[in-house]
Parts: structure tokens; sequence; C-alpha cells
């Protein structure tokens, strides 16, 4: 049995403590809005956060997580709970197309923004190259991740780094 | 005889009375009858096979097409809701059921049929009769970019249409008033003689009553009001919260997991496996020899992969066992070769008299190009959860051809194809792989022999090598100039020709031109990738005309320019791509541009591409795209669409590279099988031409030219041709370079 919190709520896993976060998270937490895509942290469809730091579910042991924090694209937002800026952004922007990826590419961007309100194109590279989109969302996602950049700098009344 | 087989016989009555799409989109007396439990509720009224009107006063379209990313889901309902005057608030949409009543009419008749018309289908013979029931019982496909131009027009603009008219007949009767004076708009109806107004809900059962008029006029693009404009994705607020539900996310009540591994060879079987060597495995219950794969059933994905790892399992050698790529490429040489020298060329299309032409030529130009067999490779792995209980077999997967899905798990378990039930999901990306009933075959027959709904995972590596691969090809060309560096003759070989048949034509004025194939089989399973034979066809023919104009001297837009004089649809979005790129600009050190056109789908697309080349590396920085598919429904959804295929295909060009090693596919995942990434995505812009041509499609014809327009790119930065894709096989620094070929 593995105990961890997912959302803010305590869970009591039953699950063998070597099996990836992923799965425990998708099939015996029931939350399956995390994706797997390679199984070997290659393209990020199943980013999670672990103590807000986004992390690869599908080779994180669950034991890893074990008393910790884990945070899904289910704990970011929701329509009914409100939605964070950088979902709202990829709806204004139409970012999703097959969306498989999206949970991943929006658990990377949330965490990007959490550090840096101010990204540059390069720290948008540095951190995104991680999440690959076969429907080729990327200049959307660059998009979307300013406009969410531009919308949480809105709401702390904070301007644009100068040197952007 | 198949149990499903026969009931197709039955159901052909119906199918032919109703063959004519417009016929199941206007006749809802028989029609919508048939289909009302699968679709409406008791406070709907059910208009035909494509609507629903809700008390509320929801519409609610009916779309027959998967949803994997192409916003078809969107664009289909946009098209319903326009010519019904419908308030696109109050618009919503379900996904049609796996029914015959579905079945796509137009793309059997356009395209996997091979532009077979229909009235050849009504052989008199059993025989054809049932392979023509056949064919059209498994019709429910999502591909060839036809949803548009086929279901879209053909189906929901004229279902949108005939109800706006029994609905104003309805209001016309209850009011007392002249049709003509009544008007839709945002889902109601108006008198203005009279001040009244009442929404579409009010009149939908009286309406529903009255025949469909046959030929509703549509409207003209002047008086589109929805059609033509930026709505949001119906799908896209469910793909950022996680609520999405894609295949891999069914849930049913106490099913369990499997995984497999297919014979690494293909064609080869299971000899032996021993169950024994996992039974003590935790959380396995069972391992299943599917006879070519095997699989392991537990508790978990996890555990069922672990246990599948440890699987002791002997796989037959099929003799195709020590094929490596070498000897695909060898073998098509040789073939090739050999048609040529027995005289038995497959001609695929012939004008003029190209070998007396190219022996008067004044120059001629040869080159020889080849591409690697490529994976699609969707984000979402293959997956299906079967469930076989009380006679049916229920399925929960992703699919691009719903009903052959059924049909064919109907034909492995031996059922009626009524008795398999599916429910098709959102698809983590398609790209024609998700055609291929493999994966649910495989779902179905594990859960046959269970008690319990399984699931079925393929790991990324499975779904790497046991994938329909886009096939390898070579393709020669020679060309003959005249005095004025004019082409004269234009022939092409290559080898195994694959839908669409016009792929590799091109639309140059060339008076002569001879292209053939040569026949060269391999044991490598094909399918339908990204715009199919155009992903190859397109690089060979826009690579090789741009050597051509090099070798005239001339810059390779203009040349292709006054070779398209006659062609003014393809010369416009040329053009177009060529200003808004400010071809011919300077551009900084180690950077090159490189353009190319070519049509598929019915949409013809123009790309310009700037490359920039680091440490011997090919960047694509910039790309501007011109399009013409006839009328953009969805503009913005259009560009997205060219974003994605421009992306798709320069993954490929670059990096994409499936080699065959001791019979079997040497790549596994995205390490050896690389994508490209944000860092490496070029800016892209997209300008649409709506030229008001027969509509063509939007979700693969991004894809063809951007091969070419890069290769054409990197021989301007580099001098450089790239003639064998990927880019990756070839070092592109400066110091590798042989002398610059520019006139």
């Amino acid at each position: 049995m593995i105990t961890l919190t997912i959302n803010g709520e305590t869970r009591n896993l039953d699950v063998d403590p070597s099996t990836p976060l992923l799965w425990a998270i998708r099939e015996t937490a029931g939350l399956t809005g995390t994706k797997f895509g390679c199984g070997i942290a290659q393209c990020g469809a199943c980013t999670v956060h672990l103590n807000g730091a986004p992390v690869r579910s599908c080779v994180t042991p669950v034991q890893a997580a074990a008393g910790q924090d884990v945070t899904t694209i289910e704990g970011i937002g929701s329509r009914a709970t409100g939605l964070h800026p950088v979902q709202q952004a990829w709806i204004d922007e139409q970012v999703p197309q097959c969306g498989y990826c999206q949970s991943g590419q929006i658990m990377s961007a949330v965490a990007l923004l959490s550090n840096n309100t101010s990204p540059t194109d390069a720290d948008i590279d540095a951190v995104m190259r991680g999440n690959v989109c076969r429907c080729g969302a990327y200049p959307r996602i660059r998009r979307g991740i300013k406009r969410a950049a531009a919308t949480m700098r809105d709401a702390a009344g904070i301007g644009e780094v100068a040197d952007e | 005889m198949n149990k499903w087989t026969r009931r197709a016989f039955i159901s052909a009555g119906v199918l032919a009375g109703g063959v004519v799409v417009f016929g199941i989109a206007i006749r809802p007396g028989n029609r919508a009858g048939k289909v009302a439990g699968l679709v409406a509720d008791d406070n709907e009224s059910l208009f035909n096979v494509w609507l629903k009107i809700a008390t509320d006063n929801t519409v609610t379209a009916i779309i027959p097409h998967a949803e994997m990313g192409q916003g078809v889901h969107t664009t289909l309902a946009m098209m319903l809701a326009d010519e019904l005057d419908a308030d696109w608030n109050l618009v919503d949409m379900i996904e049609a059921p796996a029914h015959i009543e579905y079945a796509n009419y137009a793309l059997a008749k356009g395209y996997a049929a091979g532009g077979v018309d229909f009235p050849a289908f009504l052989v008199d013979t059993v025989d054809g009769f049932f392979l023509t029931a056949t064919k059209w019982m498994k019709l429910q496909i999502t591909g060839g970019s036809t949803s548009v131009p086929t279901t879209g027009q053909h189906a929901m603009r004229v279902a949108g249409a005939a109800t706006k008219a029994v609905l104003l007949q309805a209001a016309a009767n209850r009011w007392h008033v002249p049709y003509d004076e009544l008007t839709a708009s945002n889902s109601m109806i108006h008198h203005a003689g009279s001040h009244r107004e009442a929404p579409f809900a009010s009149f939908a059962r009286d309406a529903a009553k009255l025949d469909l008029p046959a030929k509703p006029r549509l409207k003209t693009p002047d008086e589109f009001t929805i059609m033509g404009t930026d709505v949001g994705r119906l799908d896209a607020p469910a793909k950022v919260d996680g609520s999405a539900m894609f295949g891999i996310d069914a849930v049913v009540p106490g099913m369990k997991y499997a995984t497999v591994k297919a014979a690494p060879v293909f064609g080869t079987r299971v000899l032996s496996v021993s169950e024994a060597s996992v039974q003590d495995m935790p959380g396995v219950r069972r391992v299943v020899n599917l006879g070519d794969a095997v699989a392991v059933v537990a508790d978990g994905y996890w555990q069922a992969k672990q246990a599948l790892d440890a699987l002791a399992v002997d796989f037959d050698q099929g003799g195709d066992e020590t094929v490596e790529q070498s000897d695909i490429f060898e073998q098509f040489s040789r073939d090739m070769d050999a048609a040529t020298a027995n005289g038995d060329e497959i001609t695929d299309f012939e004008q003029g008299d190209a070998r007396a032409a190219l022996e008067g030529a004044d120059r001629v130009i040869e080159a020889e190009y080849r591409v690697p067999y490529l994976s699609h490779a969707p984000m979402e792995p293959m997956n299906c959860t079967a469930w076989v209980h009380d006679g049916k077999c229920e399925l929960w997967t992703g699919t691009q051809n719903p009903l052959g899905f059924a049909a064919e798990v109907a034909d492995v378990l031996d059922m009626d194809i009524d008795d398999v039930v599916l429910h098709n999901q959102y698809l983590g990306g398609g790209f024609g792989r998700r055609a291929f009933p493999d994966y649910a075959i495989q779902a179905a027959r594990i859960a046959a022999e269970v008690h319990f709904p399984v699931k079925l995972i393929w790991s990324r590596e499975e779904d790497m090598r046991h994938d329909h691969y886009r096939q390898a090809s070579i393709s020669r060309f020679r060309a003959g100039l005249d005095a004025a560096g004019r082409p004269v003759a234009w022939i092409n070989q290559y080898v195994e020709k694959h839908d669409p048949k016009e792929a590799p034509y091109i639309p140059y004025a060339i008076d002569n031109q001879y292209i053939h194939y040569a026949e060269s089989k391999t044991h490598v399973p094909w399918g339908f990738w990204r715009s199919v034979g155009h992903s190859l066809h397109a690089f060979f023919t826009e690579s090789f005309i741009d050597e051509v104009a090099h070798a005239a001297g001339r810059d390779p837009y203009e040349y292709r320019h006054d070779l398209l004089a006659s062609a003014p649809r393809f010369r416009k979005v040329l053009d177009t791509a060529a200003e808004k790129s400010n071809w011919g600009a300077p551009l900084p050190e180690n950077f090159g541009r490189g353009i190319a056109i070519h049509r598929s789908f019915g949409t013809i697309v123009a790309q310009v591409v700037e490359v920039e080349i680091v440490d011997g590396k090919a960047i694509a920085r910039r790309a501007v795209c011109a399009v013409d598919a006839g009328f953009a429904m969805h503009p913005d959804g259009m560009k997205a669409q060219m974003e994605s295929g421009i992306i798709y295909g320069l993954t490929a060009a670059l990096y994409s590279n499936i080699t065959i090693r001791r019979g079997a596919v040497a790549q596994s995942n995205f390490h050896d099988y690389p994508m490209l990434r944000i860092d490496e995505s070029p800016e892209i812009e997209t300008h649409i031409i709506n030229s008001g041509e027969r509509l063509g499609g939007a979700g693969e014809p991004g894809t063809p030219a951007i091969a070419p327009a890069l290769a054409n790119a990197i021989f301007d930065a580099t001098g450089k041709r790239i003639r064998e894709l990927p880019v990756s096989l070839h070092d592109l620094s400066s110091e590798d370079l042989g002398s610059r070929d520019v006139a």
C-alpha cells in the first residue's frame, strides 16, 4: 500500500511499489487525464507534478512519490472549478488537435510559468522540447504559453521583464 | 458462410434504396426510424440520420466521422448549422454510431473503390452482389480527406437546408401565413408581418411529420453566416482538462489489462509459449497464444508488461528473417531494371512520345531518389477494450473505420455484425493507422478467452514494430530539355503503385510524358500514411523539377510559374506562396529557400521553406504555405491542418527512417525514431485562397509538398541535392559539400 496525495486528496493505493506512477494514477487512482505515450521518458505525455516540479510519471516508481504531493491535469483546473490561465490560453489559441499529448504539454507549461512569468522563446524551447506533439501544435503551444504568461502577469500586477 | 455476410445481403436492399447519400439525408420516413433508437431521446425530434432538435432548442449534428484532431466534428456541425440557420451557441454534436445507415457512400465511390461509379456495382451475379454488399457494409471510414467535400457538402448541408424548409413549412401551417413570408435565423423562425417569432423546437414535432424536400436550395457563399468563420472547436474544452475520453481511457467495471507481442518477423508464427514461465508473477491472469502473437492478461498494464517481457516464447522462422533493408532497395533496383530490360513496364500515364522526345532533346537530366518506410507513430499507442458477454462483443476503441472493425471482429468471433457494438472514442492521432483493425481483433480474441472485459494496450515498441508502413520506394527520372531549357520529355519509373492514382502526376505543361512502374513485393505490411502515395511522389517530382530548373539555369519558382501558364489555379497558389515568402529576397548566411507545389485530395498547396544549416544539420526556420481547397469552411481549422501537415511531413523528411533488420523493424521507440520538437519547429504562416472551385480536403494536403520544399531549400543553402530521405542520413557541413551548381 502506497500513501500519497493526488490533487490535494490523500490516497492509499494498493499497488506494487515499483509500478510506474503513471499506471498507479491511471488504473489504481482512476485519473485517466495523464497519458501513456512511450514508457521511456521520451515524449512527455505522462507529465505530472511531484511537489510542484514536472516529472515523467512513466519512469517514476510510485514509491518515489510516497508521502508526497502529486498534481495531475485534473488538479490544474476544470470547466467546473475554473480553468487555469494555461488551459484558457489553450482554448483561446485553439491549440489541441487530437489532444492526446495536451495534458502533458499543459503540465509542462504550467511548471514553466510557475517559475518564470516572462519566458523567452529559448526558455519555452528548453522546457517544452520534452513534450512531443504528433499533430504539430507547436506554433500554437508557443502562442498559448505567451498568452497565459500575459494573463498571469496581469493578474499578479506585474509587467513584462525588460529583456524579452 | 459467416453470419454477418448473410446479414449484409439482407441489409443490401436498404442500402440499394438509400444509396444516394442525399436520399439518406432527406428521407426520414424509413431511414431515421431505423436509427432513432440509437441516437435520439423521447424529448428530441430526429429529422434524418444527421440531425435532431431537442425541446430546449438545442440542435445536435450527428457526425459519421471520427475525430482524430482534424476538427471534423466542428467543421461538419458548422456546415449543417449554417444551412439550418441555427444559433451556433445552441449547436452540439455526437458521433454517429457504427451503423450501416451512416456508411460513407462518397468515400466508397471516390476513393476506396478506386473511382468506380455506383451503377457498376449493381452486378447481376450473386457473388458480385455479395462482394458489393460486403464492401458497402464496412464503409464508415474517416480518411482520404473526404469528410468536408463529401459528407459535409452532400449530407450535412442538405440535411440542414431540408430541415429548415420543413420547420418553415410547419410554422406557415400553424400561423396560417405564406411560407415565403417566413425567415429563419439563430434557431428562431420569424414572421415580420405579424411580429411573431418562435424557436425551432416549438415546430420540431410537426415538422418531423412533413416530407423533406428532395433538393433544397443551398446557400451561396455570400449567405454563409457560420461557414467560413472561425468558431471555436467543439472538442477543445475537453482536451485541456483531461476529461476527453480516448480509446485508452475507457473504463469498464471489472476489466483487466493485456499487452501483446507479435512475431517480430512479419508473417511468422508462435512456435511455443511457456505459460508456466510467468504464471507465478504478481497479478498475472492468463497467457493467450494468438498464433501470430502472444498476450498476457493481468490485473494491471504494468504487471502484464513485466510478465510479457519475462515470457518464454519461440517464434517460427518464415524465410524472411534474413532480409535486410539494403536487400529491399537492391530488389527494387533489380525489378526496375528487369521491367525495362524485359519490356514489361506497367504504364501509369502516357502522353505524346516521351522516348522519342528524349532522343531529340538538346540535353538530358537524370536522377534517382529513394524514400524509406515510415511508421505512423500516433501519440496514443494502439489499444482496444473488448468484452465478450451474452453472445455479444462490445468494443471501446478509437478507429477511423468503426463499421469495418465491427465487421472484422464479427468475422473472427463468428458473430452477427449487429452483435458487435463498437463505442468509438477520441483518437489520439490516426494518420491512417487507425483504419487497420489488427488491434481490435486481438482484443476481441483475448476477451473471448476470459469472462471479464479486457483492455489491450500495445507498448510503444509494439506500436512501432507492428505498424502498417508507408512504403519505401525508388523513383527514377529522365527529362529532356530543348535548347531554350524548356522540358520536352518527362520519363519517370518507380516501384509499387498505391492510391491515389494521380499521386505521381505533374501539373506542368510538358508535352511528352511517360510515367511507369514495376512491381516489387516485400513482406513488410503496407498502410495508408498521411496523404498516402502523395507523401513520396511529391518529394520525387518536386525535387526533380527543381533539378531540371537549375539545369536549365532558371530560378526554380519562375521555371514552375512558366510551366503552369495553362493551369491558372496552380499558378495562383504558387505565386501566392512565392510572394508571401518574399521569394528572392536575400537570406542570412547558411540559409536557403526552397519551393514546392502539389495537389492532393482536391486541394492545391504550395510551400516555401527557409532552412538554416547549423553544424551540418538542417533546421527549418520558416514555412510559408498557400492553400486552395475551393473554400475554407473553417479557416482557422484549415490553418491548423496545414501547420499539422507541415510538421508531420517535416518530421518524416528530416528524421523518420524505419529499416528492416533480420526481417523485422529495427526501430522501437522515440529514441531511435525521433520526432520534431518545438525547438526545431518552424514559424508557419498559411494563406488561404478561396477560389470557389470544387471542395478539397484539409487533413492530408499540407504534408506532401513540405519534404521537397525542404530538400530544395537545402540545395539552395548548400548545393547538396538530397536524393534520399531522411535528411539526417546526410552530413550537410560545408567541408562535405561538392561544388555548388547554381547557374
